[in-house]
């Protein structure tokens, strides 16, 4: 049985049908990385597994219940965690302030301050320091502790690397890969192609809101990958959508 | 949160004991006005505790919740309104004025499921525009007669004397009623809830903060609140004129009292009321200039003292009269757990006022 199961869901923005009738499992352990244009949907598929929007159809399974319906509160304590795209920061609290306050999630685990800051040493010098203040790669790797603070069975992050300098996205994907090596589920929104295909397992990519290519690491080119993304391919007629 | 067996966490301080018992034998000794106060000095008192009412409320949605309205004097007017209506009806006069704030505290709930998905500015605009919605659909109503108005005839069943104190007690009492249930509101997952969501609500959503309902909870309160004043208003003044319980000035004076007080501290609140209520006793009556003072003052105050007089005290002296928050004592560090800055709106700390 896999963690996460989603079965034909629709996620709609008023009119606007983001995400069209998308089915999608997720094993335990596996890093997934949803990749496609702006608008493609990746985002609002994130955050309907997240519950922060409610699905219009379909249906989504954690650990085997089916969760379509429970509001985003308290899937956290199911084991849930999203990490906002933009960070989204308690500013006026330090690092390791915005790190406790993870654990009013109640979730007991393997997660703890001082692993946190194992996995992300960038933080030790800055741990009292304002996350107002934080570069943006600090501040990125400080919302990645806070959502491993909850101790997740499954982490969902978007756009890591939005808005960070090439070095600092360098630094927060080095620590992603410790978190990946380390078995954590992950399922990560990256427009970034070359660093999707890199970290992930299996690479996943939307377009106008549906799956049109799904496929491991390895098995899937990176030419595929583009024709998908742009929709080269559904203009030649070879995929079918 | 005390799972550090080193930091103990602390709520209740010597300071905030002693300000309770104050507050409690201040309250002792104001009920037993009426039998001392002429009734000139009741009336004013009475207005005071109206002002209290209104600013601890506005500071409940803007300064712990981040949700700055403009359009308060909806629920202001339509406590009054609905007053009117009750009193009309037959009920007693006085059971009138605080049904109506409950039924306006009803009738808020279905405007906040539309309210609250607007976010700043434009909720503050879109709340005045409900209060000019409101205004003009009870000016629809026979029974107000437009901007004629009505009044609460109904006071007449009281001779003068009586009716002094009982708005007197009411009031009294209503403010009481409103300050422990904030007091309690503030200290419960709640208050801690609501302060996350006015400093990063998609952050607080992401700890797993009901975001919607915790919204939901302040503004109906706040709601409350302004309907509660509104109808006491309306027992002191007698007169319903849609125009005069509907106008932005409410807010305006909510505002001011909040602002000069302290934005998102509760003792701030009510010192604000307190000055507000000095400086309208004593400058009231010089007309423009004294609007245009009230305008420079709360001008002065949002560019240099964004955090009001009490948010400086508390700054400055470490004060903490009421134990809202929570004081993070021992090793790792001293240091409370959030630290006062002056950030405007929205900037304010977390968790909880020290």
């Amino acid at each position: 049985m896999s963690l996460l199961e989603i079965r034909n869901l629709d996620v709609r923005h008023g009119l606007l049908q983001a995400v069209r009738g998308v089915d999608l499992s997720v094993e335990k352990g596996e890093t997934i990385a949803l990749v496609g244009a702006n608008g493609a949907g990746k985002t609002t598929l994130l955050r309907a597994i997240a519950g922060a929007h409610l699905p219009a159809g379909g249906n989504v399974r954690f650990g085997g219940t089916d969760i379509t319906l429970v509001p985003s509160h308290s899937r956290v304590g199911l084991g849930i965690a999203l990490v906002p795209e933009g960070r989204r920061l308690f500013s006026q609290m330090t690092v390791e302030e915005n790190l406790i306050l993870a654990r009013s999630a109640g979730r007991k685990g393997p997660w703890t301050l001082d692993r946190v800051f194992e996995a992300f040493p960038n933080l030790v010098p800055r741990r009292k320091a304002k996350a107002g203040n934080l570069s943006g790669g600090e501040q990125q790797a400080t919302a990645i502790g806070r959502a491993l603070m909850t101790n997740p069975e499954i982490l969902l992050l978007d756009e890591v690397s939005l808005g960070l300098s090439p070095l600092a996205v360098d630094r927060v994907y080095a620590s992603l890969d410790t978190l990946i090596h380390g078995g954590t589920t992950i399922v990560l929104v990256e427009q970034d192609l070359r660093r999707a295909m890199r970290v992930a397992d299996r690479i996943v990519c939307m377009l106008e809101g549906k799956i049109v290519l799904e496929g491991k690491r390895g098995e899937i080119t990176r030419e595929q990958v583009s024709e998908a993304y742009f929709g080269l391919g559904i203009a030649k007629g070879r995929l079918s959508a | 949160m005390s799972q550090d067996p080193t930091v103990r966490v602390e709520r209740w301080t010597l300071q905030s004991r002693i300000s309770i018992l104050a507050a409690a034998i201040i309250l002792a000794i104001l009920a037993t006005g009426p039998f001392f106060f002429g009734n000139n000095a009741i009336d004013k008192l009475t207005t005071l505790f109206i002002y209290v009412i209104l600013a601890v409320t506005w500071n409940a949605l803007a300064g712990y919740g981040g949700l700055v309205s403009v359009g308060q004097q909806a629920f202001f007017g339509l406590g009054a309104y609905a007053a009117v209506r009750l009193a009309d009806a037959g009920l007693n006069v006085y059971v009138s004025l605080v049904l109506a704030a409950v039924i306006i505290a009803a009738v808020s709930l279905p405007i906040s499921s539309f309210m609250l998905r607007l976010r700043g500015g434009e909720f503050a605009i879109g709340m005045w525009v409900v209060a000019e919605l409101c205004h003009l659909l009870v000016n629809l109503d026979s029974l107000v007669q437009g901007e004629t108005g009505t009044s609460l005839i109904a006071l007449n069943a009281y001779d003068a004397d009586t009716r002094h104190a009982l708005n007197y007690w009411v009031a009294l009492g209503s403010m009481t009623a409103i300050l422990v249930i904030l007091f309690v509101l503030l200290r419960s997952r709640i208050g801690s809830a609501i302060q996350a969501i006015r400093d990063n609500e998609e952050a607080a959503a992401s700890l797993g903060v009901r975001v919607m309902g915790t919204k939901r909870i302040i503004y109906v309160f706040a709601a409350f609140g302004a309907a509660l004043a509104g109808a006491l208003w309306l027992s002191t003044a007698i007169t319903f004129q849609p125009k005069t319980y509907f106008g932005v000035q409410w807010t305006a004076y909510m505002i001011f009292m909040v602002l000069v007080g302290g934005l998102g501290t509760f003792e701030g609140a009510i010192l604000g009321a307190l000055i507000f209520f000095l400086i309208e006793t004593w400058f009231g009556g010089s007309g423009v200039w004294y609007l245009i003072g009230l305008g420079a003052t709360a001008l002065v105050f949002s560019l240099f003292v964004p955090r009001g007089i009490w948010g400086w005290l508390e700054r400055r002296f470490g004060l903490g009269l009421l134990p809202l928050g929570y004081r993070i004592l021992g090793v790792p560090s001293a240091t409370r757990m959030q630290t006062p800055d002056d950030g405007g709106i929205g900037a304010a700390p977390s968790v909880g006022t020290p």
